[in-house]
């Protein structure tokens, strides 16, 4: 039964879904996708409880293995219960192509739930290429507009880029001898464990939009917020840290992949903070957050700290999934994203105002909302290992709280009368507002906020602590001078916020320049080389392949040549040769050889004549012939003796 | 059997040039029946075939042919010719619906597909090498006269040139089965024999130069870089269902000889030199996709990223040289991979010549950047487009996947250098992504606009392919459950 159900739970969205995207279906669209979702969410809860683990025979002697421990039940009902809410947001928000919408989204959360379940290296990178394609779909979901579509390619081939990590990962682990069961992989054989775990790093972190991948993750912006809201929220992004967090065993057995996951998810959560900070585009703020956010639960997973990772992915994906959502009902509304075009947006749509406020603070770290919670569990571990990490993991908590704060200022701060005109000048700059949130758009944010109130048990004792044990850790609590140093930093850097505007300098406006350096150091020089290669191609080897036909042209050509000049002149010179030499002959043969002949048979007649000389007839003729001879023979057989 | 589903395309190809009288209709109906009914067949041996025991064949049929040279008319299957042959079965099929609509000179057309199905098929199953040999070149004539005969542009001298260069190459092909003949004691063509006493081993020099011959004649076929010329202009000029048989069956034809004879006849001189071939599959991969990414002539771009999926299978079958103890699985993995590929190919590439000639019916060129926009007039097509270049970009869920996963999986475990070619998975990413916003997004402009969605027969000849490549990305195991079996013989064999 829960075996089933954990099938199902997969293949329900995946084959609805599939359906749905090729089918016209407009009508039914949302319907059939909610209570598709409904389901599925249903399932995830099933599964969490009964912990199924199923299988069959795949490949490469591997099998496609899903299962639900203590890690994937936290992880694979936020994945479904996300995708519930954003869907019935969508239904209110997207108003054309909905079956392809909706299909493509169900698509999507079947392999990002087929990647919270996968048990070994096969099953894993099926689902997590499809949710690359998918990405890419969505994001250049409205297909008119090129520049879309370029940031879905973007988003694809970069993290497809990183993928590949999952490849070479997949082939080290046949070569170390302990198969592609992702449990099994930490066994592998010594050298080859290295090349498992750096593969499977470099895939998770760029999934996770960490350095120097993040820059797909401002172009991905392009797309549909509740793209954004699931994708980069609870899914795709998070499904990167999630890896790390499932792998975690194998990065530890290295001796340096952990600290590396580690120092990279810190420095993420500094530096995108820092470019966070830096943002006058809602959504570009809040893309750079999650690559911050991300960095503590890639943090968590390079410490052993797997639960204080999960609860932040699963606190940070509620409180992301709001304010994208919100980000998104505001977009529609008023038609701009710009930071100056929302000023006290807030005072004008109260609820979403409210919600989009909790998941505010929740992400500048303020007690005792989620991300305060979750995020020190995971600077306690940083503490635990080195203080510099600590230290720049606090500074990372103050730069989430100095962005968060710039939302909050935008969003609540009295707007002067003089300046309404400026902030108008940015409605629907971006697409035609409705100057309209409906209830579809706003249900959704209600439970979103609440996750971002509450969700902090899953850190703090006494739930925090039985998930600990769950996954096989001992419980590792903040000193309450730790946890009070981090709402002190919060609050006062919200405070410092309100009162002060923030820096924006440019290095950080632009993403630190990552996707310039790609285009200039990669994707430019790629091109030329194609190109370069193209016409190597045609001018060179091409033009070989007809150069030596030409040439074997040519060549026949002048054969034949040669052969009626010299081979056939040669015989016809041997024939008239021996034409001439047969004259001379003839008249040789006149004049010497007949000659010849008939005097050699004049001799021979006179010797004839000669001849017939002794034969007389009388006998005493012949006797003396005779004597003579024999006086002849005697005579020679004496002198040669 | 097997004679039946080699000979029965021949014969009713035979019978539709006996009936000069019959209608275009019915010639292209009877096409399509025959095919189905080939199809039945093969579907039919298919379920009957278990895996023969190591070194023998299914489905034996051998008969005395040529006595005074030891070559005889033996056919057989196994699990790398049992996918090609179904394989083959459905491209012409496909082909055949596609070809419903065609009205330049139906009777001809389905009579030549009909003998060229018959050659191919015969190549798969011919267990002599002269009874290969024979289909191998009958395939040359016949795609000569369909580019040169239903073809556009400059369709006589791509079909000169196609045939000029692929014939030289099978002369080298020749010139190596002679080799192993001479060299079998007894002297013989028969393959089963010939893979069985594996005739120059031991003789290092003479079994080096048999192999260079076989393998030239082989990389021109498949093609390898740098024989690959020949294959752009075939593809650009000739007719759709050419293009989608030359690239789906032909090319198979090369790829196949290297696990059928190369492997198995000459394993010592394939482990001395699985390090070249590794190379040419190497370069073959990143130069095509390279090359590809650059084209702006939407047929050429796939014909490239053929020789890039071509260059995967040879650099699987190379890796399967380096021979091991403890890479046995490994290797096995990657040969899969390699014979999972071919399948594959020929599906996916097949769809997308199959695509490639709706644009060139509807607007008369493959120029990408004379489109755009048109996902609007034409979802359909968008969509079985976008399945195609997904699954030929190698995403899961779709059978590229299964076999590159394979490929790369048991090649880096046996050869780590070989993960260089992972390049190749992220080029034709790009390249693909690039065609479908070419191509489909943007504004409805160009040739894009009042273009006329699929057709039924063509929707009928394309969607199968996908579904199918579909089908084996997500439930790979039927194929794999026949494959697998007979790359662990072909490994073995290397090994010896």
């Amino acid at each position: 039964m829960s075996e089933s159900a954990l099938w199902l739970l997969v293949l329900l969205p995946a084959v609805v879904g599939g359906g749905l995207a090729l089918s016209r279906l407009e009508r039914a669209a949302a319907a059939v996708s909610l209570a598709t979702a409904f389901t599925t969410a249903a399932l995830s809860v099933v599964v969490a409880l009964e912990r199924p683990r199923v299988s069959v025979p795949f490949m490469a002697g591997s099998d496609l293995a899903l299962g639900v421990d203590a890690l994937s039940a936290l992880v694979a009902p936020t994945v479904a219960v996300v995708t519930l809410l954003v869907l019935v947001f969508s239904a209110g928000e997207i108003r054309e192509s909905q079956a392809r919408f909706h299909g493509l989204m169900l698509l999507f959360a079947s392999a990002a739930l087929l990647t919270a379940t996968a048990e070994t290296l096969p099953a894993l990178l099926f689902a997590w290429e499809v949710m690359g394609a998918t990405s890419f779909a969505l994001i250049g979901f409205w297909w008119r507009d090129d520049h879309r579509v370029s940031a879905g390619i973007t988003a694809f081939v970069t993290t497809r880029t990183a993928d590949v990590g999952l490849y070479v990962a997949a082939g080290a682990a046949l070569a170390g001898g302990a198969g592609l069961a992702l449990g099994d992989l930490p066994v592998s054989s010594e050298g080859w464990r290295h090349v498992v775990a750096a593969g499977v790093l470099v895939a998770a972190l760029g999934k996770a939009a960490q350095l120097p991948f993040s820059f797909w993750l401002s172009r991905a912006m392009e797309g549909p917020s509740p793209v954004s809201a699931l994708l980069h929220s609870a899914a795709m992004v998070a499904m990167g840290g999630y890896l790390l967090l499932r792998t975690e065993p194998l990065l530890a057995s290295t001796g340096w992949a952990a600290p590396a996951a580690a120092w990279v998810g810190a420095l993420t959560a500094l530096l995108l903070g820092a470019v966070a900070v830096a943002q006058q585009d809602l959504k570009q703020l809040l893309a750079a957050s999650t690559s911050a956010q991300l960095g503590f639960v890639v943090m968590g997973a390079g410490l052993a700290s797997v639960s204080g990772g999960a609860a932040h992915l699963v606190a940070h994906a509620s409180t992301k999934a709001l304010l994208f959502l919100a980000a998104g009902a505001w977009l529609t509304a008023l038609g701009t994203k710009q930071l100056s075009g929302l000023r006290g947006v807030a005072r004008r749509w109260r609820l979403v105002g409210w919600a989009a406020t909790a998941g505010a603070l929740s992400l500048a770290g303020v007690a005792p909302l989620a991300l305060w919670a979750t995020k020190d569990a995971v600077l306690a571990a940083a503490l635990a290992e080195s203080p510099w990490l600590y230290a720049i993991g606090l500074a990372a908590a103050a730069l989430s709280a100095a962005y968060a704060g710039k939302i909050l200022v935008i969003l609540w701060r009295q707007l002067p009368e003089r300046e309404h005109a400026e902030v108008e000048a940015h409605l629907d700059k971006e697409e035609p507002g409705t100057r309209h949130v409906g209830m579809l758009e706003q249900a959704p944010l209600v439970a979103l906020a609440l996750g971002a109130v509450v969700l902090g048990v899953l850190a703090l004792p006494p739930f925090g602590d039985t998930i600990a044990r769950a996954l096989g850790e001992e419980p590792l609590h903040p000193t309450p001078l730790e946890m009070a140093a981090s709402v002190v930093i919060a609050l006062g850097v919200l405070a410092l916020v309100w009162w002060r505007p923030v820096p924006e300098p440019g290095w950080a406006l632009s993403w630190l320049g990552l996707e310039r350096a790609t285009q200039a150091l990669v994707v430019r020089p790629t091109l030329a080389l194609a190109e370069a290669l193209a016409r190597f191609d045609d001018r060179v080897l091409d033009r070989g392949v007809a150069g030596s036909a030409a040439a074997a042209l040519g060549l026949a050509r002048r054969a034949a040549t040669f052969d009626d000049r010299v081979l056939d002149g040669a015989v016809e010179a041997t024939s008239r040769a021996s034409l001439w030499a047969a004259a001379g002959a003839a008249r040789n043969d006149d004049r010497w050889f007949d000659g010849a002949v008939e005097g050699l048979a004049a001799q021979l007649r006179r010797l004839g004549r000669l001849a017939r000389r002794p034969q007389t007839g009388q006998l005493h003729h012949y006797y003396i012939q005779a004597v003579a001879v024999l006086a002849i023979g005697v005579l020679l057989l004496v002198t040669v003796r | 059997m097997l004679s039946l589903i080699v000979f029965l395309p021949l014969a009713a190809a035979l019978a539709l040039l006996a009936l000069p009288r019959l209608g275009a209709a019915a010639a292209r109906w009877t096409w399509v029946a025959v095919a189905a009914a080939d199809l039945a067949l093969v579907v039919a041996a298919w379920l009957r075939y278990e895996t023969p025991t190591a070194g023998r064949l299914a489905f034996e049929e051998q008969a005395e042919w040529i006595p005074g040279v030891n070559s005889s008319y033996h056919l057989g299957v196994d699990g790398l010719s049992l996918p090609l042959i179904a394989m083959t079965a459905v491209i012409f099929l496909a082909c055949a619906i596609f070809a419903l609509r065609e009205t330049d000179r139906p009777r001809l057309q389905a009579a030549l597909f009909l003998f060229l199905q018959s050659v191919s098929m015969g190549l798969f199953v011919a267990a002599d090498l002269i009874l290969f040999f024979v289909f191998f070149d009958l395939s040359i004539v016949g795609m000569y006269f369909v580019i040169a005969g239903w073809g556009h542009g400059n369709a006589a001298r791509s079909a000169m040139k196609f045939f000029l260069y692929t014939f030289l190459g099978s002369l080298a092909l020749l010139v190596g089965f002679i080799g192993l003949y001479i060299a079998a004691d007894p002297h013989t063509f028969d393959m089963v024999e010939l893979a069985e006493q594996t005739p120059l081993a031991g003789s290092s020099l003479a079994g080096g130069l048999v192999l260079a011959a076989i393998l030239i004649g082989l990389a021109v076929k498949t093609p390898t870089v740098p024989f690959h010329t020949w294959l752009p202009p075939a593809h650009t000029d000739a007719p759709a269902i050419g293009s989608a048989v030359l690239a789906g069956v032909l090319l198979k034809m090369g790829t196949y000889g290297f696990v059928r004879i190369a492997m198995p006849m000459l394993p010592e001189a394939w482990r001395d030199w699985a390090w070249v071939i590794i190379v040419v599959g190497i370069v073959s991969v990143v130069y095509g996709a390279l090359v590809a990414l650059a084209q702006t002539n939407f047929k050429r771009m796939v014909a490239y990223t053929s020789v890039n999926h071509m260059g995967y299978i040879v650099l699987a079958v190379g890796a399967a040289g380096l021979v091991a103890d403890d890479t046995a699985q490994a290797r096995s993995v990657a040969v899969t991979g390699a014979v999972t590929q071919m399948v594959s190919h020929g599906l996916i590439t097949g769809a997308l010549f199959l695509l490639a000639g709706v644009l060139q019916d509807r607007a008369a060129t493959y120029d990408m950047d004379s489109y755009g926009g048109l996902a609007g007039p034409a979802p359909r097509l968008a969509a079985f487009f976008a399945v195609g270049a997904f699954a030929s970009l190698g995403l899961p869920g779709l059978s590229g996947f299964i076999a590159e996963f394979q490929i790369f999986t048991g090649s880096i475990a046996a050869a780590p250098v070989t993960a260089i070619a992972l390049v190749g998975i992220l080029l034709t990413a790009a390249l693909f992504l690039r065609a479908l916003q070419r191509i489909f997004t943007g504004e409805t402009r160009g040739r894009s606009v009042g273009f006329t969605d699929l057709r039924a027969a063509e929707v009928w000849s394309v969607g199968p392919l996908l579904v199918l490549s579909l089908l084996i990305g997500v439930f790979p195991r039927p194929l794999l459950a026949v494959i697998e079996p007979a790359a662990e013989v072909v490994v073995e064999l290397v090994g010896r």
